[in-house]
């Protein structure tokens, strides 16, 4: 029992993690390499607050997803005056610094991490693995739920227009400037949070948690799955979520694995396996149709 | 003490630049930030002392090395990244290049050992002393073998047809095309000299460290993307300036300052706060800021 809730919390992470950087990276079409770094700066500051500060895991939570958003806040800026590979290279830049901070600023716990995290409690009720599990597949429904309004409202309209023509969606009248650093906010926000009940959960974190390696697994999750598709990216979330317990039988060949799934994807799935105008959306819409169910095309 | 750190410095920018052209001249073309370049970095190092144990030939190592690189990095363009690039979507190649270098890495773990291989390779040159200065061997040969290359790229581009092809192609493809140039043999040109140029950098670093490991292209592969941006993405030259600086910042960083965070993460610090001044990198590029 406490294995598979300890795999639907490290899944349902791994999912939040996609959503997240899929509202930056899918709908707004702002390339991020570096999603791990708030991630991370949602993890230290939950742990920093808790263990530092003796704030309890909700309070931690707010500031947490705060923070997060503000930093993103400022990518979103930045992102007004750097565009695709210069963008995408900052944001590696940006994983590498803040990676580098936390391995060596004292204050940071260092090279030593930070322990001794409390798990997240209701009055005298302590969160077990399973209730953290259910925390979090909690916050997932909501995120979806929150996400699909956004993409059917004015808000999912402005971001996709921009992302496939920014100057166009100016000329509309969009503000462009207004709507990707929102996108910006809600994506690292969400983050935020995901690293949040990652450091309650484990109750130690270090900055290798955080590193690089990390941002591309969440881009290829949500690459592969489909960008712009919230079941797509969901199951890229699983799928790769899940990848270490089911190729636990090859897991000498794991990485060779992995990185040829992303050549071959993206060789002929060039927009994910559940991603617009796909192959296999189009047969699963196609098939939807003829079943004469309500198919839902985007 | 000073003069010292220069010459340090300097080496190590020649052997950035050698992986920073490469990076350079395929993103002139194709417009596609190519982690998988680092592969050919290691790729050209596990081929050269594989070859060297055997033959204990330096040329024939440097062969093996820079032209398994070459066929590589003409697969890679012709099996991925040219079909690839038909697709809008800049993050998608990128994601396809970080696939195959992780693919790669792998299978140099997998086939060669996760250990430290050496490259015992006695050059024979002896280190020189010019008054307080000391240039070792291997020095010696990094930074003649730098410059030839650098007066090659320079002729290859300037002065032969595919070269001033590849000028034209990176200005404007379509341009290029309507002017009857083949593109498609100009792609395979940055491809192959590309990974060519990544190869040789692999050589001499694992000769000048005495080490060949299978994550020694880690580094490399996100670095040369920091050096290649503030060259001025697609510009040749201002690649090679760029790994100039970048070398000699380290070196001086690491010889007066000592380390108040990694290298790595100064590299990017500054390439942060330089492309909020200038997007568009430290010279007028080739590239696309927008």
């Amino acid at each position: 029992m406490n294995y598979w809730a300890v795999l639907a919390t490290t899944v349902g992470i791994w999912v939040l993690l996609a959503l997240s950087l899929n509202i930056i990276t899918g709908e707004a079409g702002q390339p991020n390499i570096g999603h791990a770094a708030f991630f991370g700066i949602g993890a230290y500051t939950s742990a920093i607050l808790n263990t530092k500060y003796g704030v309890d895991f909700w309070g931690a939570l707010i500031v947490a997803i705060a923070v997060s958003a503000l930093v993103g806040a400022v990518l979103g800026l930045i992102s007004m005056r750097l565009r695709n590979d210069f963008l995408a290279i900052t944001t590696i830049g940006l994983n590498f610094v803040t990676v580098a901070v936390f391995q060596t600023v004292h204050y940071f716990g260092g090279a030593m991490g930070i322990g001794g995290i409390q798990p997240p409690r209701i009055g005298g009720l302590a969160f077990g693995t399973l209730e953290i599990a259910g925390l979090i597949w909690v916050v997932v429904a909501l995120v979806v739920i929150l996400n699909r309004h956004l993409q059917k409202a004015w808000f999912g309209y402005a971001l996709r227009a921009i992302r496939d023509d920014e100057a166009a969606a100016a000329a509309m009248g969009i503000d462009v400037r207004r709507y990707k650093v929102l996108a910006f906010v809600i994506g690292t926000g969400l983050a935020g949070l995901a690293g949040s009940i990652y450091a309650h959960f484990m109750t130690f974190i270090s900055a290798g948690d955080f590193g690089f390696n990390i941002s591309v697994t969440i881009l290829a999750m949500v690459v592969l799955g489909g960008r712009g598709s919230i079941p797509g990216v969901m199951l890229g979330g699983i799928v790769l979520g899940m990848a270490p317990e089911v190729f636990r039988f090859i897991s000498d060949y794991r990485l060779l694995v992995f990185g040829s799934i992303l050549v071959l994807v993206m060789r002929f799935f060039p927009s994910g396996l559940l991603g617009q105008g796909s192959r296999l959306q189009e047969l699963l819409t196609g098939f939807i149709r003829r079943e004469g169910a309500g198919a839902r095309v985007r | 003490m000073l003069l010292q750190q220069i010459v340090n410095g300097i080496t190590i920018g020649s052997l950035y630049s050698l992986v920073a052209l490469g990076l350079t001249m395929v993103y002139g073309i194709m417009r596609v930030l190519d982690i998988a370049n680092a592969g050919a970095y290691t790729l050209g190092a596990y081929l050269g002392v594989w070859a060297y144990t055997r033959t204990h030939s330096i040329i024939i190592a440097l062969l093996a090395g820079v032209g398994g690189a070459a066929i590589t990095g003409y697969l890679f363009q012709r099996a991925v990244y040219t079909p690839i690039k038909k697709v809008a979507d800049p993050i998608v190649p990128l994601v396809a290049s970080i696939g195959l270098f992780i693919v790669m890495e792998d299978l140099f773990r997998l086939i060669a050992g996760p250990y430290t291989i050496t490259f015992p390779v006695h050059l024979p040159l002896n280190r020189l002393t010019l008054g307080s200065v000391i240039i070792t061997g291997t020095q010696a040969v990094i930074l003649l073998v730098s410059a030839f290359l650098f007066l090659l790229l320079w002729i290859l581009l300037n002065k032969t047809k595919i070269g001033l092809a590849w000028q034209a192609t990176a200005q404007d493809v379509e341009t290029a095309m309507a002017m009857g140039i083949n593109t498609r043999s100009v792609v395979a040109f940055a491809f192959i000299l590309g990974y060519a140029f990544a190869a040789l950098a692999g050589i001499l670093v694992a000769i000048h460290y005495n080490a060949v490991f299978p994550t020694m292209g880690d580094i490399p592969s996100y670095k040369m993307l920091a050096i290649v941006v503030l060259g001025g993405l697609g510009n040749p030259l201002g690649a090679v300036v760029a790994s100039m600086v970048v070398g000699l910042a380290e070196a001086l960083v690491a010889g007066y300052i000592g380390s108040f965070l990694p290298t790595d993460a100064i590299a990017f610090l500054a390439l942060i706060i330089l492309l909020l001044v200038r997007p568009q990198g430290l010279f007028a590029s080739g590239g696309d800021a927008r």
